[in-house]
């Protein structure tokens, strides 16, 4: 099994502590209405995880900012997604 | 900040970078926001820069900006499990100065371009989020609302250059949603090694570069391409697949990466090789069907945002330049006509990009991610067929020649039937015609 946060350790990020640019709307909704939970497989930074009762947990320190997650959320809306505030977030040393 | 701006510009990458650029050099007062603490520091591209679309800006870029290699030789491997069939293109003529092609690095680029964006004169602001465009009382957009205290900035006309996840758009109504078949997300590394070892590895000198584009079944069946990317001291290997084909499956966007950098014919191409950044970024390939409507009252999109990516030619930041360079061309016409940047006059960019090579080029494949989505053979049973079947005539086992042939005209037929073989020729040759 991969590691991602091995890969995410490489970069670099600037995290705006307490303050999360995505955050899961409805807890609920993921874990009893969501059937495929794709956003813990689909994130290539690895920020979603199934919990072992079914719930989705969302830890968006080493997002990419691809907007994956949102989009592939489509069948529930459930993630709220905006850009982090001016200067925060990933900083791409080559990009 | 109050003061009223002739355009905003929203976000530094090469499409913000080509419109303010232009723009300001025409003597425009420009304002440029970017929200990375400096321009590409957002920013992820595989990266191959396109030289015409910059050279028809900036004639001499080549003196100052940083270029890794220019392209002389193009692969295109078509890869089953342990082995590929590919053809090569080399040719001295890439070798000619001036060069058509470069491998960039994008934060190093971009810093450059928006180096020469301020040098025409544009003020540039990093570390600045637009939050929502200002509208006035007949709904026409009139500046922007950004994450700083006191944040409201008005201009004639806001030129949205904000990338594939166009959040201002989407709030403000322009667009809907991307839908996950219209976007492919595309994971990536840096490898960095000694440029000796790299130029050995790929038979290049100094200057010269590589491109390497994979397909077939590293890609896990899903709709996608890798690709490998040789810079002066570093390769970019990534691959990508359609967003609506990885919600459908197990495999994580790293492990499918991971596969592809153990393939027995990439694995030593890496070889000692110091990973430094693993990046990840969505391509809007929807193509010509999926390009929304790109201007109206005091608005314009460029770039990304409008879905301006030739996904068949792996084209995107010389569009993304070309319909920034459009965009303001036409500012610049209305300013100096005096006319008003209202829906109407705007529309003249769209018939500007109706006669440039961008929407010729996506219109000719606009069957393309159609044909590919129904298609899936294209990415598993023939990828698997061709390689198979070289093996077939080139391992040597006392077979004659004439039953091998019958038996690779066999396995075709099996896997595929005669008629769905003729009926994939067919729509292949519809669809790049």
């Amino acid at each position: 099994m991969i590691k991602v946060e091995e890969k995410l350790f490489q970069n670099r990020y600037r995290v705006d502590a307490g303050r999360p640019h995505v955050n899961i709307r409805q807890p609920d909704v993921c874990a009893h209405e969501c059937k495929t939970q794709q956003c813990t497989v689909c994130c290539p930074a690895g920020c979603y995880t199934l919990e072992g009762n079914g719930r989705v947990v969302l830890i968006s320190d080493g997002c990419l900012e691809c907007g994956t997650c949102r989009i592939i959320c489509d069948e529930h809306r459930n993630v709220d997604w905006e850009y982090p505030r001016g200067g925060y977030g990933i900083l791409f040393k080559f990009g | 900040m109050s003061e009223k701006f002739d355009a905003i510009v929203v976000g530094a990458g090469p499409s913000g970078n080509a419109a303010a650029f232009t723009l300001a050099k025409a003597g425009l007062n420009v304002l440029q926001l970017e929200r990375g603490e400096s321009a590409g520091s957002k920013n992820v591209q595989g990266a191959i820069l396109y030289a015409d679309a910059l050279e028809r800006m900036i004639p001499d870029f080549r003196d100052s900006a940083p270029l890794e290699r220019h392209i002389i030789e193009q692969r295109m491997w078509v890869m089953d499990d342990d082995s590929f069939i590919g053809t090569h293109y080399r040719s001295e003529g890439f070798n000619k100065e001036p060069y058509n092609r470069y491998t960039i690095i994008r934060a190093q680029f971009d810093k450059w371009f928006s180096g020469k964006v301020q040098e025409a004169g544009a003020l540039l602001v990093c570390e600045t989020t637009v939050t929502s465009l200002l509208r006035d009382d007949k709904n026409r957009v009139v500046g922007v609302q950004v994450d700083r205290e006191g944040g409201t900035i008005y201009a004639d006309v806001v030129i949205l250059a904000d990338g594939v996840n166009s959040l201002l758009a989407k709030k403000a109504d322009f667009h809907p949603e991307l839908e996950p078949k219209n976007v492919a997300l595309a994971v990536k590394e840096i490898h960095f090694m000694p440029q000796e070892v790299l130029q050995e590895r790929f038979n290049i000198g100094e200057e010269e570069g590589v491109v390497i584009e994979l397909f077939g079944k590293i890609t896990n069946g899903m709709m996608g391409t890798g690709f490998l990317y040789t810079n002066k001291e570093s390769i970019a290997i990534g691959v990508g697949c359609m967003l609506s084909d990885f919600k459908d499956q197990q495999t994580t966007p790293y492990a499918l990466l991971e596969q592809l950098k153990e393939h027995p014919s990439i694995k030593p191409l890496l070889a000692g090789g110091e990973m430094k950044e693993y990046t990840a970024h969505l391509i809007p390939e929807g193509g010509y069907k999926a390009i929304p409507k790109i201007y109206g009252d005091g608005w314009m999109i460029v770039g990304d945002s409008g879905m301006f990516v030739n996904a068949v030619h792996r084209e995107g930041s010389n569009l993304a330049m070309t319909t920034g360079r459009l965009a303001a061309e036409t500012v610049i016409e209305m300013k100096t006509a005096g006319k008003d940047m209202t829906s109407a006059n705007l529309a003249e960019y769209r018939k500007k990009l109706d006669e440039s090579f961008v929407i010729k080029d996506l219109k000719k494949y606009q069957e393309m991610p159609e044909i590919f989505h129904h298609n899936r053979q294209f990415f598993t049973t023939y990828p698997e067929l061709v390689n198979r079947s070289a093996h077939n005539m080139l391992h040597v086992d006392g077979v004659d020649k004439k039953t091998k042939e019958r038996e690779i005209f066999s396995s075709f037929k099996q896997k595929r039937s005669l008629f769905g073989l003729m009926g994939d020729a067919y729509k292949l040759w519809r669809a790049f015609r």
